[in-house]
């Protein structure tokens, strides 16, 4: 039998194959390693293999809940195992592999010199992946776990256990009718949301730079302080204080600016559609002066030779904007502007700070306003309907991955064609 | 002719202004108004104006006076707390992260791009159950410090991606030369590539600092009693309290943080633009 294969099979068991290649030092360093691997994470690895599977059998000793999140960390826990398997496993077939071929192995030294070089990236962004691992894809796994329990108000420790149910909670958005009426009002309003929002403040943010960064425009340093302070008081600071002065009795914007007009009131807070449009505007104010800074970067970039030989063919004003400007800022943004959107998608703070998704609709679990972030927040929160709010996060995963991936696609192409 | 655009010219500068000028009133209106509420004497906005006829500091006294439900100090240097420690912890795992996804060419690279530009997308606090039984498990309830930890790693996945773009766009030969003279892998980052991010380092400083300022869903999830709060849970609730909402000690507090925040903006927004030029351009 070759080496390699012996050493392999032997291998099964991590340290035995390395000694039967006399790698004696290493050998025990696997062997060690795989001992306390299983010393340290026995318990867990057993208690949440069969907490993942059963969710708990008896009550009130078993919380459904604790049981899934030890079962994640079991499985990311066995997927490190595998990899160090895996590296045990190949370490031995390759040193086999030497020796079948009658060439040297390497020494110790030689073995950690390589480990540090080849191990460098890996050791500058482990700790990362660490904090990703653990604040990032654990919640996230968990989240998408649940969405195919049955855990809401009734199925919630300590007095109830919770179970697996499979595909049954996609299945209820879609034919239970108040569910699913309220998932395709509240899509159809987040898209609206996302694409008017954030439209309004990307052309606004844009068209203001160019007005300011006109050649001949007085007190440059003046607007260009004003038209960023949106973007340097703090987002929440703003939205609450926005949320004082559209309100229907005594906000200010009743009370003193339409007054002032001769116009009734408008309730900003208990119609929908006026709600909406509060929103958009309030967006359009929070969200142009990043793009403004970004496009007078861009602008103070474009060289002034191609205005002069635009200017010396006759272009007008608008020629220039629409064959030099607008395409230089296009090219230079694109990924900056989708990320607007995306933004936006999940744009939770305005919606829910400024009027709780508001107003109310009766019968339904989501207010006027709401989308789908901010649905899913109250569904957890207020509503206790955890594995629908778990199912909608899939979705809603799913739809933005979707359509950022094809965007990212589409510039890309662009800019190579550009 | 020359008339002709003369007052061509003269009519777009009109407009120009014009806009400017309506623009600046719609932007500095809201926040006059706050710094007149804030003043103002009385808990209700009924009679509030913008230049109070009986100014009063009575506000911003009691923001300070220590009553039980309203720590406005301590939420203050809580907020301090949270988004310094998230900036500096976010700045020194992505510099980290991205120099070994922009310098070294390792298995499982390509994938974990992809993950990250995955990850990125979906908002964290959508898997707010999760962090909530995370924070009981490990006893943590309360804990800035878990807090600071769930922030920075909501941080790393986007800011990532503009440093690695950003540090793509430095050349390789300066690492290779460096090499030649025998500096090591980690003396480049820290004496060649970190000197030469510098405008990206501010834009993730600027991103880890004011990310937890803006946060309301995660810290309220895993904030529970009021001298743990940070700003934005304790303002919101003093707004939103049902027995005694106060929107004027709101616009007391809301000045005390936006003021100091704003100017520091304002006077370091040069060193962010051509960060976050650059980071548009190379994606």
């Amino acid at each position: 039998m070759q080496h390699r294969k012996t050493a392999l099979l032997l291998s099964i068991i991590p340290g035995l194959g390395q000694f039967y290649n006399k790698q004696w030092i290493k050998g025990l360093f696997f062997l060690l390693l795989a001992v306390s691997f299983f010393a340290v994470f026995g318990d867990l690895l057993n208690m949440g293999f069969w907490g993942l599977f059963t969710l708990g059998t008896e009550v009130p000793r078993d919380n459904s809940i604790f049981l899934l999140a030890e079962g994640i960390i079991a499985v990311i826990v066995t997927i490190f195992g595998l990899a160090f398997y895996y590296i045990n496993l190949r370490d031995a077939y390759k040193n086999g592999q030497l020796r079948d071929n009658n060439q040297r192995l390497h020494s110790l030294k030689e073995d950690y010199r390589n480990l540090i070089e080849q191990g460098y990236p890996y050791v500058i962004s482990g700790p990362s992946l660490f904090i990703l691992i653990f604040a990032v894809i654990f919640p996230i796994l968990f989240s998408f776990a649940l969405a195919f329990t049955n855990y809401d108000l009734y199925h919630s420790p300590p007095a109830n256990l919770a179970d697996w149910v499979g595909l049954e909670t996609f299945f209820e958005i879609f034919t239970v009718d108040i569910w699913r009426s309220t998932f395709f009002d509240v899509l159809a309003w987040t898209v609206i949301w996302t694409l008017v929002a954030s439209t309004l403040q990307v052309s606004l943010g844009v068209f203001l730079a160019v007005l300011v960064n006109q050649k001949d425009v007085k007190f440059t340093k003046f607007y260009r302080t004003v038209l960023v302070l949106p973007w340097a008081v703090p987002g929440f600071v703003t939205i609450l204080i926005f949320a004082g002065l559209f309100n229907d009795s005594f906000g200010a914007i009743n009370n003193d600016i339409l007054a002032a007009f001769g116009i009734g009131s408008i309730p900003w807070l208990t119609d929908e559609n006026w709600t909406r449009v509060a929103l958009i505007l309030m967006q359009g104010w929070l969200g142009f002066p990043y793009i403004f800074l970004v496009t007078t970067g861009v602008l103070q970039s474009i060289p002034d030779d191609l205005y002069e030989a635009a200017t010396i063919d006759g272009a007008s004003v608008f020629a220039k904007f629409r064959h030099i400007t607008m395409p230089m800022i296009l090219i230079a943004m694109a990924p900056i502007i989708i990320t607007q959107y995306t933004f936006n998608f999940n744009n939770f703070n305005i919606i829910y700070l400024f009027n709780g998704g508001g107003p109310a609709v009766p019968g339904s679990t989501a207010g006027g306003t709401d989308i789908l972030v901010s649905w899913i927040y109250k569904l957890t929160m207020q509503s206790s309907q955890y594995s629908l709010a778990a199912a909608l996060t899939i979705l809603l995963s799913v739809f933005v991955i979707t359509i950022a991936l094809w965007q990212f696609r589409r510039t890309n192409s662009f800019k190579e064609g550009a | 002719m020359l008339k002709d655009m003369k007052k061509q010219k003269f009519f777009r500068l009109l407009i120009t202004h014009g806009i400017l000028i309506f623009m600046t009133v719609i932007i500095i209106y809201p926040l006059i108004w706050t710094v007149g509420a804030s003043f103002n004497p009385g808990n209700s906005l009924i009679s509030t104006s913008i230049i109070p006829k009986n100014p009063t500091l009575d506000h911003y006294r009691e923001l300070f006076a220590g009553k039980e439900s309203l720590q406005y100090g301590a939420w203050y240097l809580n907020s301090l707390k949270i988004s310094i420690f998230t900036m500096l912890g976010s700045v020194i795992s992505v510099s980290f992260t991205a120099y070994a996804f922009s310098r070294f060419r390792f298995k499982g690279r390509q994938h974990a791009l992809t993950l990250f530009l995955l990850l990125q997308m979906i908002p964290q606090f959508s898997a707010l159950i999760a962090l909530f039984v995370l924070a009981q498990i490990l006893g943590m309830m309360n804990s800035h410090w878990l807090l600071i930890l769930l922030y920075i790693g909501g941080q790393i996945p986007m800011n990532t991606y503009l440093m690695k773009g950003y540090m793509d766009s430095i050349p390789m030969d300066l690492d290779e030369s460096a090499k030649i003279d025998g500096a090591s892998n980690t003396r480049i980052f820290l004496q060649i590539i970190m000197p030469l991010s510098r405008p990206m380092i501010a834009v993730v400083a600027m991103n880890g600092f004011t990310g937890p300022l803006g946060d309301f869903v995660l810290s309220s999830t895993i904030l529970r009693t009021p001298e743990a709060y940070t700003l934005p849970i304790g303002l919101y609730n003093l707004v939103n309290d049902v027995m005694g909402a106060s929107y004027t000690t709101f616009a007391a507090g809301a000045i005390l943080i936006s003021i100091p925040i704003a100017i520091i903006f304002i006077l370091l927004q040069k060193n962010f633009v051509s960060g976050l030029t650059a980071g548009g351009t190379k994606g």
